[in-house]
């Protein structure tokens, strides 16, 4: 038989959380720092109004674009937070879960050889989707010196001819850094210079625990060249749902929806119904969710720094990403042995590209009673 | 409301030192400002939430209680009298058909059945009494009684 593969899948290697996590499937009385989803259930407001939609017999297909009353809610949402409008007709695009809206994004700017680049550790779909689309990711990478922040000298080195785009992630997952708006506009003039997209997955954006988060399209001249991606798996626990969206100019969003229709043709409504409850009603919830994650990340920081394991104060997200250097150990080693020893499960930095290594990601979306046992024994790890 | 007291009111058992860390405070500064709370009465006691089943039979019922008010103390005078009784957990002035509940415990029926009948229904005062006995409780505090642990996230995920 002929090889039933293709090349192009092939191409890409699995990730390595996929490869970590069926090392610690079937493992009895692990304490996961590994998951990158909230350890609280869906607010149940937003549960209830689930059920009732389904009740109500919502369970049909919507628009391509979504249903009209989830992206006027949207709409108005982002206009009441930060002023930016766009149009629920023609600029935003409803998407089963940001991965959906990010991989569009990726096929509708994206020609076979466009170099896009991605700056690392980043989430591990970035470059994979830029293969799959024919185009050539280009790691940047990050350092914990600049904070993993992405800085315009990097950016400027790594661009040639050929780049298209530039994928931007703050919060950013995995190291839970975050950009000011003095950072971003710098950013911004070499995207101007160089006649660039980006593409801007701020999911995590209300998980922000330090000054205001500014959407990479409110910067001057940025909202026609930015494709903003958000959704509500992370600030409303709401992984499950599978809900995204994207903010972009008519023009990108008419060739999202092409693409999105002839594939995944509508998120589903169920979840939808209950993103539009989710914004209605979800401020006071989530507000409660980010002050519990605050806590968690003071605590978790603190320890892993007195633990001599170096550890920035992540401005976002929910992950802590401690140097783990001074044991002498990979990233790869210490998440391994970490993980067979102590029954503790962190991700190695290395999942999330090179410059990952001598890092590994805890999640502290993890209930702080889990939380401490976890940091405890860490303790004990690293002493033994 | 005020970040100490949405901790304690979760883990009444979490340390000055805990929270200082979870909020960045000093330990003394989180000292200092628990004193404060307790000595102004917002924290009143430090407390176990007990599910009862579990722990012994011990039985609870809500009391519908209609007074007379007296005049110039309403119903303060009667109230005082009925809080000051160790069986009475809770009582409440309401607006609606009756004036006062009260939430009695008993280690049986015929214990709080006596109490009513006895010391409540014979205050001067109190003109009538309903006492509905409480089945099961789903909920108390904010706290779901008989709540399965769960933990149905994949322990790695991105």
């Amino acid at each position: 038989m002929r090889d039933p593969v293709s090349s192009r899948a092939k191409a890409v290697p699995p990730s390595g959380i996929r490869r970590f996590f069926e090392m610690v499937i079937g493992m009895p009385d692990v304490i996961s720092l590994g998951v990158g989803e909230p350890d609280f259930v869906t607010p149940w407001h937003i549960r209830e109004a689930c059920i009732y939609s389904l009740e109500q017999g919502y369970t049909m297909y919507t628009s391509n674009f979504g249903l009209l009353e989830l992206r006027e809610e949207i709409s108005r949402f982002y206009g009441k937070r930060h002023g930016l409008q766009y149009d629920p007709e023609g600029e935003i695009l409803v998407t089963t879960g940001v991965s959906e809206a990010y991989d569009l994004a990726i096929r509708a700017v994206v020609n076979p050889g466009d170099e896009v680049i991605v700056h690392e550790p980043s989430y591990v779909s970035y470059k994979p989707c830029v293969t799959f689309a024919g185009g050539v990711p280009v790691a940047v990478a990050t350092s914990a010196d600049d904070g993993f922040k992405l800085t315009p000298e990097a950016l400027e080195k790594a661009i040639t001819d050929r780049t298209k785009a530039l994928v931007l992630n703050y919060p950013n997952n995995p190291t839970g850094a975050t950009m000011s708006e003095k950072e971003l506009e710098e950013i911004a003039d070499v995207v101007v210079e160089h006649d660039l997209i980006v593409i801007s997955d701020e999911v995590y954006w209300m998980l922000t625990y330090e000054g205001v988060h500014r959407p990479f399209s409110s910067l001057n001249g940025m909202k026609e060249r930015t494709i903003l991606l958000d959704g509500f798996s992370k600030a409303y626990a709401m992984t499950g749902f599978r809900i995204g969206f994207s903010l972009a100019s008519p023009e990108i969003t008419e060739a999202m929806m092409k693409l999105h229709q002839y594939t995944m043709l509508c998120a589903p409504i169920t979840g939808q119904m209950s993103a539009i409850e989710a914004l209605r009603h979800g401020k006071k919830e989530v507000d409660a969710m980010v002050r519990e994650y605050k806590r968690r990340r003071n605590v978790i920081v603190k320890r892993l720094n007195d633990l001599g394991l170096p550890c920035a104060t992540p401005g976002g997200a929910f992950y802590a990403f401690p140097d783990i250097t001074s044991t002498s150990l990979t990233s790869e080693e210490f998440s391994t042995g970490l993980l067979k020893e102590e029954k503790v499960a962190v991700v190695p930095g290395t999942a999330f590209g090179e410059s990952g290594e001598g890092f590994v990601r805890c999640s502290y979306a993890t209930a702080m009673e889990d939380l401490k046992t976890a940091l405890d024994r860490i303790e004990r790890f690293i002493s033994s | 409301m005020d970040e100490i007291l949405e901790i304690l009111e979760k883990d009444a058992r979490t340390t000055p030192e805990e929270i200082a860390r979870m909020t960045g405070r000093s330990p003394a500064e989180v000292k200092a400002a628990i004193r404060e709370l307790e000595k102004k009465g917002v924290i009143l006691k430090y407390t176990a939430i007990i599910n009862k089943d579990l722990a012994d039979s011990a039985v609870q019922a809500l009391i519908e209680v209609k007074v007379t008010p007296q005049r110039g103390i309403g119903y303060d005078a009667v109230a005082e009298r009925i809080i000051k009784f160790p069986e009475v957990l809770t009582a409440y002035l309401l607006s609606g058909t009756y004036d006062i509940l009260v939430i009695v415990e008993g280690r049986n029926l015929q214990e709080v059945a006596t109490f009513v009948s006895e010391k409540l229904a014979t205050l001067d005062q109190v003109t009538g009494t309903v006492t509905h006995f409480m089945l099961k409780k789903y909920k108390e505090q904010g706290v779901i009684f008989h709540r399965k642990k769960r933990n149905k996230r994949l322990l790695v995920s991105p």
